[in-house]
């Protein structure tokens, strides 16, 4: 049998993934999103898991909540970008620097 | 008389104050004829009721005792009260006659001035002020009638405030009078820390106990009751313009002319004299402070009276005549000789406001002009000015009869007779300031109402003599200048007069030992015992030859002065210039305080607080803001990275054992 | 090693792989690609933790419908990727070293006892006929009724938001007002002038 470590594993080994592409991808918004996109599944891995070997079907509707605000960000965040590309004609992170005080 | 004492004490300083608000606050409305009438009936009033508190005094009806309580702190109460006996009913019926005759006397002088409702506001003002300082009975009010006369006469010497000297002046009486009340203030400090009490009579019953009490001070030990004599002193040297804090009397002529008569001959300089003489219990107990007073006072009498040879302003002559008085009332303080101290001045109050009033009457009858040598030949055209000027200087110089005879002739014999340290000099100066006061008197005379008239012809023409309102005062002051030495000679020196409200110790009588010498003499007799006496004693010769001296030189031969001035031109330059003081205060302590004022300006607030302290803060906030600015790149990533990071160290967090 | 663990396994290393293509990989197309490959691979697993309907769930909404958006913004935006890539191990170093620590953190904690197979023991398969998506369903809306509908209103907001933010009015395009079209008064379009009657020259013939 699969122990819960195992998943839990999983879902840190997805996670940290995540972070470095953060750090990794600074530059690029869109692989920015996927790498956010990812985080959310390493997160809901952990969930499910929990969920699962606990018997508690809280954490799956946890999930379904999670993936609901995940849709609404990427749906969002992709807007933006949209706008953003229209008006400086870049996705480049490095170029938005006007929250610079 | 009436019922109940205790209204008409109040209802003496209390008219003069409703008096001044109303001429004051309501000046506009009631108008210039409503402003004197109002002042003129309150101080009237206050004149009769002091009239009749005298004799109820005299009667033997006396008071002492608080009417309202401030405030207690400490276990000290702050009271107002009022100590009524022979000696503050005596300043009272000086002040408010003097008083009443200078408001008749300003509305003649007055007449054209548009602060006239001020004035007379003013003067009702600094009125109510004095009394409330005479009448006192705890050192608290006797402080708050001291600055209150100082303020007033503040607000009065500058009272043509479109005057630059004017405004000079009456900031120069200020601060000089801010260094005595320093002194006086610590006094009365000191007073409270050593008595516990601020009440004339507890801290005067407790005073030869304390007398003992020591402590340390540079190497020696010295009397608490010292220490507190000579800090009072030193406020009364403010106040009565003693030598060194006696530069700001001359330079107050720069106010009307009448005020110079009321606050600074008459009534506010002889404040000092009278907190003195109300202090005699404490004085008493200190021959330090006695022997210092005696000093201060003979050096103020005789060289102010110098420097009074020389100046040419008709004020400022009486001013300096007024300085060397106080010298010797304050000599005749410090020979315990209070009695004689105040019978001075008494006497001196009249004939000095006298001749105030009457330079007054002459500089208006020759449009404001105050230069002596633009004067001369008034005689003709000015009768009554002329007569009482004259009465004022005989009894100025002492003239045997006249008032000022029997009191300053008293001073120089106590003088004589005083054993205390210091004595010997101020006998000296005073005898030898009977001549000098008896040349520049008569200087004054023969320049102003002799000789030939040095004024154009213009004015010349227009000379006539003051109206009534000018004249009447003149008169009767005059009276009482002529009199009252005579009628008052017995009780005052001699009949104990002032009771158990001057305290003199046995070692110290010298009026006791001066009765000795007329032993059995009264009335009539003593009077001319005392008048024969005088004429044989040195001061008369002195006087006479003081007056044949001005008579020669500004009479017989008028260019005599000016040859004399050339050849003793060191002298005549140190008198001109007031033997200093003025540059030395200028040039020692303004300057010098400036410096350190600018000193503190420019490092301690410009550069350390404004530059450290203040923008130092901002600079360092900007600098640190600057470096922190960095963190804040814009850059949404970093924002990320920050979250990261601080995720990572929650977690760090969350495992830390 | 039962069917379930190696389906488990598998998938789990297939998604690691696409995990790490999606944050190396050049091209944002192939990233998008393998990032739709981690999602399958993320749904599989999740069915070995027998949540069948967010299973399907992730596939049809995510796998279906945000990655396509993700390839559709990809693929519309003209993307200057050389200098996309500039620097991009700049912040290899620091990332990599928060991953460790992270790694480190999350190690220390799953390493403990509590997660291993006495402590936690896997349960037992649910009895056949068992409705995942019942169960979850009865759970929405009952308990979890009002965060459901916060859930809707949060979708619906982002739906205006999405459109408010890419909606662009082109000022060479020309369109009606309906609103102005039906408000429209006679006085508008029509002005009535009062004139004296004029005669034509010609008519004096």
């Amino acid at each position: 049998m699969i122990p819960l470590a195992h998943y839990l594993i999983l879902g840190a080994i997805m996670f940290c993934l995540s972070v470095i592409g953060i750090f990794l991808n600074r530059k690029n918004v869109v692989i920015l999103l996927m790498s956010i996109e990812l985080l959310l599944l390493a997160i809901n891995i952990n969930f499910l898991a929990f969920s699962h070997y606990l018997q508690d079907p809280a954490g799956q509707v946890f999930v379904f909540f999670i993936l609901t605000v995940a849709a609404a960000e990427s749906a969002i965040g992709l807007a933006i970008l949209i706008v953003l590309f229209r008006n400086r004609h870049t996705i480049n992170v490095e170029d938005l620097d006007t929250l610079k005080g | 008389m009436f019922e109940n004492m205790q209204l008409v004490y109040l209802a003496i300083p209390l008219s003069c104050l409703a008096a001044s608000i109303i001429a004051g606050v309501f000046g506009k409305k009631i108008g210039r004829v409503g402003a004197h009438t109002v002042t003129i009936l309150a101080v009237a009033l206050s004149f009769a009721l002091s009239l009749v508190v005298y004799f109820d005094v005299l009667a033997g009806n006396k008071f002492n005792g608080a009417v309202y309580t401030w405030a207690i702190s400490g276990g000290v109460p702050f009271e107002i009260g009022f100590l009524i006996d022979e000696l503050s009913a005596t300043m009272m019926a000086v002040v408010t006659f003097v008083s009443f005759m200078v408001h008749v006397y300003t509305v003649g002088y007055m007449q054209d001035d548009p602060g006239y409702q001020r004035f007379f506001s003013y003067i009702a003002l600094f009125t109510f002020a004095m009394l409330m300082l005479v009448m006192s009975n705890n050192f608290l009010q006797l402080f708050f009638g001291w600055e209150a006369v100082g303020l007033v006469s503040y607000l009065l010497i500058g009272f043509w405030f479109q005057r630059e000297s004017a405004i000079a002046a009456n900031l120069k009486a200020f601060l000089v009078n801010r260094v005595g009340d320093f002194g006086f203030l610590l006094g009365i400090a000191a007073i409270v820390f050593l008595f516990g009490s601020m009440d004339y009579s507890a801290v005067f019953s407790a005073a030869p106990q304390a007398a003992t009490v020591t402590f340390p001070f540079m190497g020696g030990e010295t009397t608490w009751i010292t220490v507190i004599c000579l800090l009072l002193f030193v406020g009364a040297m403010g106040k009565s313009a003693q030598v060194p804090l006696h530069v700001w009397l001359p330079d107050s002529m720069e106010g009307p002319t009448p005020i110079s008569a009321l606050i600074h001959a008459a009534t506010m300089v002889t404040a000092g004299i009278f907190m003195i003489a109300r202090m005699s219990p404490l004085y008493e107990l200190s021959e330090t402070a006695l022997s210092v007073i005696m000093v201060i006072g003979a050096i103020t009498a005789f060289f102010m009276a110098l420097i009074g040879l020389v100046q040419n302003d008709i004020k400022r002559v009486v001013a300096y005549s007024t300085l060397s008085q106080l010298g010797y009332m304050t000599v005749a303080m410090g020979a315990s000789a209070y009695a004689a101290g105040m019978f001075h001045l008494v006497t001196h109050a009249f004939f000095k406001a006298l001749l105030f009033l009457a330079a007054g009457s002459v500089i208006i009858a020759i449009h404001h002009e105050q230069d002596m040598r633009a004067m001369g030949g008034l005689r003709k055209p000015m009768p009554i000015t002329y007569l009482t000027v004259v009465i004022g200087t005989l009894a100025l110089v002492g003239f045997p009869g006249f008032s000022g005879f029997f009191s300053k002739d008293a001073i120089i014999e106590a003088v004589h007779l005083s054993k205390l340290p210091g004595s010997g000099f101020a006998y000296i100066a005073l005898t030898a300031g009977v001549f000098v006061t008896a040349f520049y008197s008569f200087r004054l005379l023969f320049l102003t109402f002799h000789g030939r008239p040095r004024m154009d012809q213009e004015v010349r023409r227009h000379v006539k003599e003051s109206p009534w309102v000018v004249t009447v005062p003149l008169v009767m002051l005059a009276i009482p200048s002529v009199v009252i030495g005579a009628w008052y000679v017995e009780p005052m020196l001699f009949g104990g007069f002032f009771g158990e409200s001057l305290k003199v110790l046995p070692a110290h009588d010298t009026l006791g030992q001066l009765a000795h010498e007329n032993p059995d003499a009264t009335g009539v007799e003593l009077l001319l015992n005392l008048v024969l006496h005088g004429m044989m004693a040195p001061p008369f010769w002195l006087f006479l030859i003081g007056a044949i001296t001005a008579w020669v030189m500004y009479i017989d031969k008028p260019e005599l002065p000016g040859k004399l001035a050339v050849k003793f031109g060191a002298i005549y330059r140190m008198l001109m210039n007031k033997y200093g003081f003025d540059e030395f205060y200028e040039r020692v302590i303004a300057r010098g305080v400036r410096r350190i004022g600018r000193l503190f300006w420019q490092i301690g607030d410009a550069k350390i607080i404004d530059g450290w302290l203040v923008n130092g803060t901002a600079r360092v906030v900007g600098w640190f803001s600057g470096i922190v600015r960095q963190i804040q790149t814009g850059y949404v990533y970093h924002y990320a990275f920050a979250m990261i990071i601080g995720l990572f160290l929650l977690m760090t967090l969350f495992l830390k054992p | 090693m039962s069917f379930a663990q190696l389906a488990f396994y598998f998938f789990a290393a297939v998604m690691i792989v696409a995990a790490t293509m999606v944050i190396t990989i050049r091209n944002p197309v192939k990233a998008a690609l393998f990032l739709v490959l981690a999602f399958v691979s993320g749904a599989c697993v999740w069915m070995t933790l027998e949540a069948e309907f967010l299973a399907i769930v992730l596939v049809l909404v995510y796998v279906g419908a945000v990655m396509v958006l993700f390839l559709f913004v990809v693929m519309m935006l003209d993307v200057n990727l050389s200098r996309l890539r500039e620097g991009f191990g700049e912040y290899l170093p620091i990332g990599g070293l928060v991953a460790v620590l992270m790694v480190l953190e999350m190690a220390i904690v799953l390493s403990a006892d509590s997660f291993d197979q006495q402590n936690m023991p896997r349960p037992e398969p649910e009895a056949e006929g068992y409705s995942n998506t019942k169960e979850l369903g009865r759970l929405l809306y009952t308990f979890y009724v009002y965060p459901f509908e916060i859930a809707a209103l949060i979708l619906l907001v982002a739906i205006i938001a999405a459109i408010a933010l890419t909606l662009r009015k082109r000022p060479e395009t020309k369109y009606q007002n309906p609103a102005k079209q039906v408000a429209v008064k006679r006085e508008d379009r029509v002005r009535l002038v009062k004139m004296a009657a004029e005669r034509r020259k010609d008519d004096q013939s």
